[in-house]
C-alpha cells in the first residue's frame, strides 16, 4: 500500500467481509426471483406445448380445427376435432360481455375520475373493487340459479343458459378491471390540459369530451383490450352460464360452448396421452397465444402514449 | 360582474345531464353486487349453522356440512402463500431496488403482465403438465398449491413493488451514506417502511386465491373425499370446487345448500378484501412522509 499524500481509498471500499458477502448473495437471490416471471411464462408455454404437440403432429389439421364445427373427440368410429363452434362460442360471449361492460365501465371511470370527489369517490372505488373480488365460480352459480330464471321469465324462452346470460355475467366480471384501468388512464392526463381548457371558459363536461377523453384514448383502448382478454380466458362462469352446448349461435338466446369451458369440462375424463387429451392442450395453447397477443397489444397501445 | 349568458345556461344544463348519466351508469355497475349479496344472504343464511361448517357431507353430499372443503381451501391457500409470497417479494425487491431500465427489466415486466393475463384454465393445464405429470407430484395439494401460487405471483409482485417504491429515495440515500450495503439498506430501511403495504397485497392475494376453481380442478382438488388429507401428497376438497360440484353435478341437493356454500366462500373472500382495504386506509392516514 502506498503512503502517499493521497492515500487511495479503494481498500476501504473493497473490504470483503460478511456484509459484503450477504449483499452479493442477496443480489443474486433477488435476481433469480426477478427473472422467475419470465421462467414461468416460458414454462407455461413449454409444458402445454409438450403435452399438445404429439396431437398437433399426428392428428391436427388446420382446416378441421378452424373450419369445422364438429367437436366430437370421444366418438369411437370417427373422432373429430373441429374447434370453430368453440371459437365462435367464446367470441360471441365475449362480444356480448363487451356490449355490457364497455359503456358501463367507461362511464363509471369518467364519473369516478372526473366528477366524483372526496368520500364519494373513495366509496365508489371500494365498491368497484368488491365487484372484482367475487370469485368466478360464484358468478357461475349466480348465472345458473338467479339469471337463468330471470331470463326465462323476462324473455319467455325455454332455456336461460345462453349467450345473453354468460355475456351479462362476464360483462359484470370484466367491468371492474376495465373501470380501474380506464380511470388510471384518465388520471394520467396532465392537469394542465384541464386547466388550460377551463381557462378558456369550457365547462367540466366540455373539458372531458374535448380534452380528457381524446388525450386518454390509448389508455381507454387498452382497458377495453384487457377486458376482451379477460373474457376470452374466463372459465368457470362461462362453463356454468353459457349452456355448454356446441352451437353456432344465431341469436343471443342460443346456448353456446366456450374454448375454456370445453377444457374444464373434458380434461377430467381423458386418458393422458390420448388424442383427446392432446387436443385439449392444443386448445389451451391456442388460448394462451391469443391472450398473450391481446396483452401484448394492450401494453404496446399504452406504451404508445407514454412515448409521445 | 359576470352575467350567465344563454350559452352558459345551456352548457351547464348539458353538463348536468351527462353527469347524471355517468352517475346512473356507475350505480348500475355497482347495483348488481348489492342484489347478489342480498340474494345469497337471503337464500344461504338459513342453512348456515355450526354443524354446516364443521360436519362432513353425508348422503352423496345432499346433507351434512362442508368441513373438509373449508379446511381444504385453507390448506391450499396457505401452501400457495408459502410459495408465492417469498418469491414475489424477492422479485419485487429486484425490480424496485436492483433492476436498471434495460431490455431485461422490460422483458420481466412484460412477463408479469402476461402471467397475470393467462387464463385460469391454462394455468390448470400447466399445473397438470408440469407438477402432476412431469414432477410426479400426482394430483395433490402440493401440485394444486404450486399452480395457485404461480397464478397469484403477479398480484404479489405488483403490490409489493408499489409499496417498495412508495419509500422515499432519500431514506435509502441516507442509509447508503452511512456506509450500509445495498442489502443492509433494503433489510433495515426499505422493508420495515413498506411491510404494511406488502401485507395489504398478501391479504388481497388470499382473497383471490381462495375463490379460484379452474386451476385446482385437475391438479389436486377432489369432488368428494370421505376423509381429511394427511400430507401434501393427498388430494383435498375445496370450497370453490364444492360449489361447482353441488350446483352442476349432484342431483337432489336441497336448494339452499349451494347458496350456503356460495355465501361462506364469498364471506371469506370479501372479509379478506375488506381487511385489505381497511389496512390501506389506515396506512394512508398514518403516512408521515
Amino acid at each position: 500500500m502506498s503512503s502517499d499524500a493521497f492515500p487511495t481509498r479503494r481498500p476501504a471500499l473493497d473490504r470483503l467481509d460478511g456484509a459484503w458477502a450477504a449483499d452479493k448473495a442477496a443480489q443474486v437471490l433477488m435476481f433469480v426471483a426477478g427473472i422467475s416471471a419470465i421462467v414461468f411464462i416460458l414454462g407455461i408455454f413449454a409444458f402445454i406445448a409438450r403435452e399438445g404437440l404429439s396431437f398437433v403432429f399426428s392428428r391436427f389439421s388446420f382446416a378441421e380445427f378452424f373450419g369445422s364445427i364438429r367437436w366430437a373427440p370421444t366418438s369411437n368410429s370417427n373422432p373429430t376435432f373441429g374447434a370453430l363452434a368453440l371459437i365462435v362460442g367464446t367470441a360471441s360471449v365475449t362480444g356480448m360481455a363487451m356490449i355490457v361492460a364497455i359503456p358501463f365501465s367507461l362511464g363509471a371511470a369518467v364519473y369516478i375520475a372526473e366528477f366524483a370527489r372526496g368520500r364519494t369517490r373513495e366509496t365508489l372505488k371500494v365498491l368497484v373493487e368488491l365487484l372484482a373480488a367475487i370469485p368466478s365460480v360464484v358468478w357461475g352459480f349466480i348465472g345458473l340459479s338467479i339469471m337463468n330464471k330471470l331470463i326465462i321469465d323476462v324473455f319467455d324462452v325455454s332455456v336461460g343458459l345462453n349467450v345473453l346470460n354468460a355475456g351479462i355475467i362476464l360483462g359484470l366480471m370484466a367491468a371492474p378491471i376495465m373501470t380501474t384501468i380506464a380511470e388510471d388512464a384518465l388520471k394520467a392526463v396532465p392537469d394542465r390540459y384541464r386547466e388550460a381548457a377551463e381557462a378558456m371558459g369550457a365547462t367540466r363536461w366540455q373539458v372531458i369530451r374535448r380534452v380528457v377523453l381524446p388525450a386518454a384514448r390509448n389508455g381507454l383502448a387498452s382497458a377495453v383490450l384487457l377486458g376482451v382478454g379477460r373474457g376470452f380466458g374466463e372459465t368457470m362462469a362461462v362453463l356454468m352460464a353459457s349452456g355448454h352446448s356446441i352451437n353456432l349461435p344465431t341469436s343471443i338466446f342460443d346456448s353456446v360452448r366456450a374454448l375454456t369451458a370445453t377444457i374444464a369440462a373434458e380434461l377430467g375424463e381423458t386418458a393422458v396421452g390420448s388424442d383427446h387429451y392432446g387436443a385439449l392442450f392444443t386448445l389451451g395453447l391456442f388460448l394462451f397465444l391469443i391472450t398473450f397477443a391481446i396483452n401484448l397489444t394492450a401494453d404496446l397501445v399504452v406504451r404508445g402514449i407514454r412515448k409521445k | 360582474m359576470f352575467q350567465a349568458s344563454a350559452l352558459n345556461d345551456r352548457n351547464a344544463r348539458i353538463q348536468r345531464r351527462w353527469r347524471l348519466l355517468f352517475l346512473v351508469m356507475t350505480l348500475l355497475l355497482i347495483l348488481p353486487v348489492a342484489i347478489i349479496l342480498g340474494l345469497l344472504v337471503h337464500h344461504g343464511a338459513p342453512v348456515i349453522s355450526w354443524s354446516f361448517l364443521f360436519e362432513f357431507p353425508r348422503q352423496g353430499m345432499t346433507a351434512g356440512g362442508i368441513f373438509p372443503a373449508l379446511l381444504g381451501t385453507i390448506f391450499l391457500v396457505s401452501l400457495a402463500l408459502v410459495f408465492s409470497v417469498p418469491l414475489g417479494i424477492a422479485a419485487a425487491i429486484y425490480l424496485s431496488e436492483y433492476a436498471r431500465d434495460n431490455w431485461l427489466t422490460r422483458a420481466i415486466n412484460l412477463a408479469i403482465i402476461n402471467l397475470a393475463g393467462v387464463p385460469s384454465i391454462v394455468h390448470a393445464l400447466f399445473g397438470v403438465g408440469a407438477f402432476v405429470l412431469f414432477f410426479r407430484f400426482g394430483t395433490s395439494i402440493l401440485a394444486a398449491s404450486l399452480t395457485l401460487g404461480i397464478m397469484a405471483l403477479p398480484v404479489v409482485i405488483v403490490s409489493t413493488r408499489e409499496s417498495l417504491q412508495a419509500v422515499p429515495r432519500a431514506f435509502r440515500e441516507a442509509c447508503w451514506a452511512l456506509g450500509a450495503t445495498r442489502w443492509q439498506t433494503i433489510r433495515k430501511v426499505v422493508l420495515p417502511n413498506s411491510v404494511s403495504g406488502i401485507l395489504t397485497g398478501v391479504i388481497l392475494e388470499v382473497s383471490r386465491t381462495a375463490g379460484e376453481t379452474a386451476p385446482i380442478m385437475f391438479t389436486g382438488a377432489a369432488f368428494f373425499l370421505p376423509f381429511l388429507p394427511e400430507s401434501v401428497y393427498d388430494q383435498t376438497m375445496a370450497l370453490s370446487l364444492h360449489l361447482f360440484v353441488l350446483s352442476t353435478q349432484v342431483p337432489g341437493v336441497p336448494e339452499g345448500v349451494p347458496y350456503g356454500v356460495a355465501l361462506v366462500l364469498i364471506a371469506i373472500v370479501l372479509s379478506m378484501n375488506a381487511l385489505s382495504i381497511g389496512f390501506r386506509m389506515v396506512l394512508r392516514g398514518r403516512k408521515r412522509w
